[in-house]
């Protein structure tokens, strides 16, 4: 199973996930999260992850907020977005967490 | 008894001047250099090559007047119009460096030459009457400048990059995709066989060739089925969304709708037209088909090369790509660049501007001779098809960025380990740039080093690099292109 941008690469370490944001802020872009247990062609809309972060200053924020969802949700795929307000339209999306495989 | 057809009326005079006059001749509006171009105007840049002894002007005032109002000689109907409204007017002349059996006229079409939203008749006016001029050697259509009024009676395209993104829930990177090869000879299970193993190894597209349409060895209705197939099992079994651009081209509009209601039917989100051989009136209708039915349309720009091909006749490629946005497409290949001539590389550019912003400014160092206001038309994603591979990857994202079809037909069907493979071997490369782009490395001076570090983690990759030829990059920047 797949899940769009960059799922075919190894999972990213913090330092890595930090990057893309900084990529996402230094663009302008305004970040946001999504979850679900249910991924899949039929599944676009992702439950939001309280609501995108218009504010966003740092990557360090983002990566908090992913953190905790993450806790919050662990049988859950979480989701990094941006958003361009100028295009308007969604520009980022990237699945940054996958839920611990059950042993 | 006296004469009923006598010219002559009070005074003597004659009724109408009968007889041949110059087209450049002062006071018939062809040739009028005081003349301001308007907003309402189309506006052209004609390449004209007179025949010897033919002076510029005479020769840009015909191709002004047989293009819009004018005719060989005076007609006595003439005066029951008003002239002046419809004229088409050379209001410059420019030399052309390096050319002194050429030159570049400009010429305004007022507004009311047109009917609203009909491509058909935009080509038949400007383009249908004077390339068989006596007068003119050889004749090319440049660029042709829509003005916003008559650009908005036009759909453009059904859908655009930003709807092709949400619905196929792809963001940040290039798409990909591949032509089904061999062009001609498989059977639909089989054909269905190369599609399924593309999308499953991680390609976004799978393409018919142009000339794929319903032939004894394969008719549409049993590919479509078979592709359908191919399509909904990949998107199962990868959770991603896929598409076969089915290629709809046929010989009567009835037959062109009845395929593309059996692909929207079958659960297809795309569909293919060779948009120059079936023609602009069916490829408006199929555009606005596609817009009502929510299914995105790919143009294949087949033909293309006999309008746009000659440096001195024809019309150039530019005018051909903004003619596929406007009526319109949601993908329209391009070209791919990554060859060795320095001018493709700066007019492929700048095509893809006209394809994908919003505002396009006049440029001549780019090919662009008059600004183009889209005044919000959607945008057509350019395609990059033909010869490139791995090594190509992140020198194509370097120059398109993300709004780009990157196709690597034989790039990934000849992988040596199979399709699957092969689409894998892309998918990692471009994830790869493009985390790397992301990351604000390099891609021209770092490319290969990039590609090396993934291919440590998938062996697809690392078979694909060594089956084809690494690529030494240059290390000027993108943006230092001069002419």
């Amino acid at each position: 199973m797949k899940f769009e941008t960059f799922s075919y690469l190894p999972q990213m370490s913090d330092a890595e996930i930090q990057q893309q944001l900084a990529y996402i802020i230094h663009n302008g872009w305004i970040p946001g999260i999504e979850y679900t247990r249910t991924p899949g062609p039929q599944n676009a809309y992702w439950t939001f992850w309280k609501l995108p972060f218009f504010n966003a200053e740092t990557p360090a924020e983002i990566l908090t907020e992913l953190q905790e969802c993450q806790r919050n949700n662990p049988d859950a795929y979480i989701k990094l977005t941006g958003y361009d307000n100028k295009r308007q339209c969604q520009v980022f999306s990237f699945v940054v967490y996958q839920p611990e495989k059950v042993a | 008894m006296g004469n009923q057809y006598v010219s002559r009326g009070k005074g003597g005079k004659a009724l109408f001047d009968a007889g041949v006059k110059e087209y450049s001749a002062a006071g018939r509006y062809y040739y009028d250099p005081d003349y301001v171009p308007k907003e309402t105007d189309v506006l052209a840049a004609f390449r004209i090559t007179p025949q010897e002894g033919v002076p510029w002007e005479e020769a840009a005032a015909a191709v002004a007047a047989e293009s819009s109002s004018g005719t060989w000689t005076t007609v006595w109907s003439d005066h029951l119009t008003d002239q002046e409204r419809y004229a088409g007017r050379t209001y410059r002349i420019e030399p052309i460096p390096g050319q002194d059996q050429q030159f570049m006229a400009y010429i305004a079409y007022p507004l009311d030459l047109f009917e609203e939203g009909s491509m058909p008749n935009l080509m038949s006016s400007i383009v249908g009457n004077v390339f068989g001029f006596k007068a003119i050697r050889a004749l090319r259509l440049e660029d042709l400048r829509i003005p916003a009024v008559l650009l908005k009676t036009f759909q453009g395209p059904p859908h655009g990059i930003v709807v092709e993104r949400d619905l196929l829930n792809k963001y940040g990177r290039p798409l990909l995709g591949a032509t089904m090869k061999p062009k001609l000879g498989l059977s639909a299970k089989n054909y269905g066989r190369v599609v399924y193993e593309a999308l499953r190894g991680g390609l976004d597209f799978t393409k018919d060739d142009e000339n794929i349409t319903s032939q004894p060895f394969m008719r549409w209705y049993d590919r479509a089925r078979f592709v359908m197939e191919a399509v909904h099992k990949a998107e199962a079994e990868t959770g991603e969304r896929k598409g076969h651009y089915l290629n709809v081209t046929a010989g009567d509009m009835e037959e062109m709708y009845r395929r593309a209601e059996d692909a929207k039917a079958l659960g297809s989100r795309i569909i293919m037209v060779d948009y120059l051989t079936v023609g602009f009136t069916a490829f408006a209708s199929l555009a606005k088909w596609c817009r009502q039915n929510g299914v995105l349309l790919h143009a294949h720009r087949a033909m293309h090369a006999v309008i746009d091909r000659q440096k001195n006749h024809g019309i150039h490629w530019r005018v051909l790509a903004k003619w596929a946005r406007i009526v319109g497409a949601d993908h329209v290949h391009n070209g791919t660049i990554v060859g060795k001539l320095e001018g493709d590389r700066i007019s492929t550019l700048a095509v893809a501007d006209l394809l994908r912003e919003d505002f396009v400014p006049a440029n001549k160092e780019r090919g662009i001779f008059f600004d183009q206001p889209w005044v919000s038309m959607a945008a057509t994603m350019p395609v990059a098809s033909g010869g490139i591979h791995v090594w190509h990857i992140p020198e194509l994202v370097a120059l398109f960025g993300d709004d780009v079809v990157l196709q690597f037909g034989g790039g990934t069907l000849g992988h040596p380990w199979g399709n699957a493979p092969g689409a894998t071997a892309n998918r990692v490369a471009l994830e790869a740039v493009i985390k790397a782009r992301n990351e604000g490395r390099d891609l021209l001076r770092e490319g290969p080093q990039i590609l090396k570090e993934a291919a440590r983690f998938s062996p697809a990759l690392q078979k694909a690099m060594e089956t084809w030829k690494e690529i030494k990059f240059e290390f000027e920047t993108v943006d230092s292109l001069d002419r």
